[in-house]
């Protein structure tokens, strides 16, 4: 697993400790780190120094803020350097109607699916999208955006015949008209970026037909390669906008940072699923955060506000507080943690545990213990006092467990129940004892 | 020999070799400054090599230099060589047919790695070596991906077993397990479809198609391989790990080696796991696929011609 920057600076700036003032000669262990970070995380080498040049001068001659650690202090600034540096430029596609949108790159970056994506998510603003398929050589490539612009219901052309792509991009007008539709999208061939050959290709289909937008589609998890290959899309056909793939991976993504620098090209969106809904607008202080390692705390908590109904999660602290608390308050919890995704998801999304992987059966685990709750009736959610042998017989039988997972989940919430009423007491010594006693025993019930 | 060592050239530097360009003729004959060598540390690290492996060939260069200041660029780019020789002892993979027949290889990796050309790039490869191969189209989930097999199937004359997109990916790979046995092959290839190491529950598909192959014979699949995109930077080593983790692999196949991406990152694949790298893929057409040498693989990569 990636150690985050965060960590590896912290060693590095312990003999930092009542430094009054940050300079070159204190500084030069802690900008080693922070430039062995950023190749660690697949950021070009000569972006990784010329961006450790700029902290050095940024840094120096600052005084130590009291209130932080110099290595919180440093962190603060890197982290507002990357975020300048992703976020410049405009970020917003061109409002021309109709809006003409090329996407390029090397094979298998994802330029079908994120057509398709970009499709759907242009419809959504109202736009009348048409795909165009322009890749003539892998094979079933057609076939494959045919079916995802069918799926999202969007219009489609493409010339099986023709082995002559700058013409399929013509035609696609007279198709766009019949369709009337107000966005072309021209999905291409993945092609080398030294092949010269096929780079003159979409050039002349980029004459033809005079795209607004020139996306270049390029995985998150590229390797220093990525400056190469930016590089020359962008003397080729002068791009207007970065599409980053694959997000939903646990890659850094210290590509973006290259390919930023190198060309100045914005990103743009970046796609995290295989889901036509999986693709978002670019947030550079994410991706920031990301590269550092700092995990992405800010969509963890949009992610929450999005799924969880405010008043919900009052009154379920209300109750929490007056450890008032049952297994049907219980069951809407779980609840509404699923809506947030899939746990390993949100760990991913959380600072240090980017690399943390659950065990396989924890979703599982949910669902059982969910099961469990539900084969209860109300009464019994409410008042699990009442659950008497009997009673765990038929919930086993109606969960499809064996009574002992029953009792075992009864014990977990029992615990729970305990710890609450510790916090209610005040009792937060007791409380942490019991915690640690917990951990042997499998933990809250169902995590 | 010298045919193959062309081909691997060819197809790993089109252009002119990113390490012998960046560093300036720094490996021709010109005597190496101290500057120089920091040049050398960036070529090291534009190649993916990561951190550890670019320390090494440093170190033992600077050690060379500290003992002859007349060092040349050649003799640098050897030591290169030989470090890198060194560290990938041991990495090529030999494909031998096993018995009983079929010998069963899944392709395993993410999204846009290669898996699919892969597939009918070596099902092509074993036919031209006179073997007899069966191909199961397992990718159903990602749209077109059994007609690209079939496109292929159908231009390089393989036998493929194909179901529709939706269907059960291990109920196709029992199947096409039947129909190879039935037809006397010798491999099975199965093509999977992409998924990124950090799905759970994908990759409970690919357990589940190891399962249901070990009910023909359980010593099925006899090779895993992770199909790995060489311009991929150090996440392809997360990949590597978790999909060894999860489904045990035995080997991996490079793809998309004939840009101008030097692929280094295999080097930390193979530091981190041991897994044995058996091809190299080097362009578009079928016969782009090659075996991985260690030697051809650090000549070309630090541009020493014999």
């Amino acid at each position: 697993m990636f150690e985050s920057l965060t960590d590896k600076l912290g060693s590095a700036l312990r003999n930092l400790r009542g430094v009054g003032r940050l300079t070159d000669e204190n500084m030069a262990d802690a900008l080693k780190e922070v430039r062995t970070a950023l190749l660690a995380a697949d950021v070009h080498f000569t972006v990784a120094r010329d961006f450790v040049e700029r902290i050095r001068i940024q840094c120096a001659g600052q005084d130590v803020l009291k209130s932080v650690t110099p290595g919180q202090q440093i962190i603060k600034i890197i982290h507002d350097e990357l975020v300048k540096l992703l976020g410049e430029g405009e970020t917003s596609l061109s409002a021309a109607r109709t809006l003409k949108i090329l996407m390029v790159g090397l094979h298998g970056s994802g330029k079908t699916t994120s057509t398709a994506k970009l499709g759907k998510l242009l419809k959504k603003r109202g736009y009348r999208p048409l795909v165009v398929a322009c890749d003539i050589y892998r094979p079933a490539a057609i076939d494959q955006l045919e079916i995802l612009a069918k799926q999202e219901e969007l219009a489609f052309y493409a010339d099986r015949n023709s082995r002559d792509v700058p013409a399929i991009g013509a035609a696609a007008f007279e198709a766009a008209r019949t369709a009337t539709a107000d966005c072309i999208i021209f999905d291409t061939a993945g092609r080398l970026q030294i092949d010269h050959d096929l780079v003159e290709e979409v050039r002349k289909l980029h004459a033809k037909v005079q795209p607004d937008e020139v996306l270049l589609v390029a995985d998150g998890a590229l390797g220093q390669e990525a400056v190469n290959v930016a590089k020359a899309f962008h003397d080729a056909l002068e791009l207007t906008g970065l599409i980053l793939t694959k997000m939903d991976g646990d890659a850094r993504g210290g590509a973006a940072l290259s390919i930023k620098s190198i060309t100045g090209v914005p990103i743009k969106f970046i796609g995290t699923g295989e889901k036509a809904a999986d693709f978002d607008t670019f947030y550079p202080d994410r991706l920031a955060s990301r590269i550092l390692g700092m995990g992405d705390v800010v969509s963890l908590v949009e992610k929450a506000q999005e799924s969880f109904d405010q008043k919900d999660a009052e009154r379920m602290a209300e109750k929490m507080r007056k450890a008032d608390f049952n297994l049907e308050d219980f069951l809407a919890q779980m609840q509404q943690v699923k809506k947030m995704g899939s746990m390993q998801s949100i760990m991913g999304m959380m600072p240090g545990m980017s690399g943390v992987q659950l065990p396989d059966d924890s979703e599982r685990q949910i669902a059982r213990t969910e099961a469990i709750i539900r084969s209860m009736t109300i009464q019994e959610r409410r008042k699990p006092e009442i659950l008497n042998g009997n009673r765990r017989k038929r919930i086993a039988d109606g969960a499809g467990v064996k009574i002992v997972e029953v009792n075992q989940l009864m014990k977990q919430f029992q615990q729970m129940q305990q710890m609450m009423k510790m916090m209610k007491g005040g009792g937060a010594k007791k409380m942490m004892r019991q915690m640690e006693a917990m951990k042997g025993k499998g933990g809250v019930p169902g995590m | 020999m010298f045919g193959l060592y062309k081909k691997f050239k060819d197809g790993l530097a089109k252009t002119v070799s990113a390490i012998a360009a960046k560093t300036h003729g720094l490996f021709g004959g010109r005597r190496i400054a101290a500057a120089s060598l920091d040049e050398l540390e960036e070529a090291l690290y534009t190649a993916d090599f990561g951190v550890e492996t670019t320390n090494e060939i440093l170190a033992e260069i600077k050690q060379a230099y500290g003992k002859d200041k007349e060092l040349r660029g050649r003799q640098a780019a050897e030591i290169g060589a030989t470090v890198l020789q060194r560290v990938l002892a041991g990495a090529e993979g030999v494909l031998t047919p096993s018995s009983p027949a079929p010998t069963v290889i899944v392709m395993i990796g993410v999204n846009g790695s290669g898996k699919t050309t892969t597939a009918a790039k070596l099902a092509w490869m074993l036919k031209q070596d006179g073997r007899r191969v069966t191909v199961a189209a397992c990718d159903t989930f990602r749209a077109a991906a059994i007609e690209q097999l079939k496109a292929w199937a159908t231009r390089l004359e393989l036998d493929l077993v194909a179901s529709h997109t939706g269907a059960d990916a291990a109920a196709v790979a029992f199947d096409a397990w039947q129909a190879a046995k039935a037809r006397g092959s010798d491999y099975l290839i199965v093509d999977t479809a992409g998924r990124l190491h950090t799905k759970g529950n994908l990759l409970e598909e690919l357990a589940k198609i190891r399962r249901v192959l070990q009910k023909h014979d359980a010593t099925a699949p006899q090779h895993r391989w992770l199909v790995v995109d060489g311009s991929i930077g150090s996440n392809s080593i997360e990949q590597a790990k978790v999909f060894h983790k999860n489904f045990g692999l035995t080997g991996l196949v490079v793809t998309k080696l004939d840009g101008t991406s030097r692929g280094g990152a295999i080097v930390g694949i193979w530091r981190e796991l041991k897994l044995p790298i058996y091809f190299v893929g080097l362009g578009e057409q079928p016969e782009d696929l090659q075996p991985f040498s260690v030697e051809n693989y650090a000549k070309a990569v630090f541009s020493l011609e014999d």
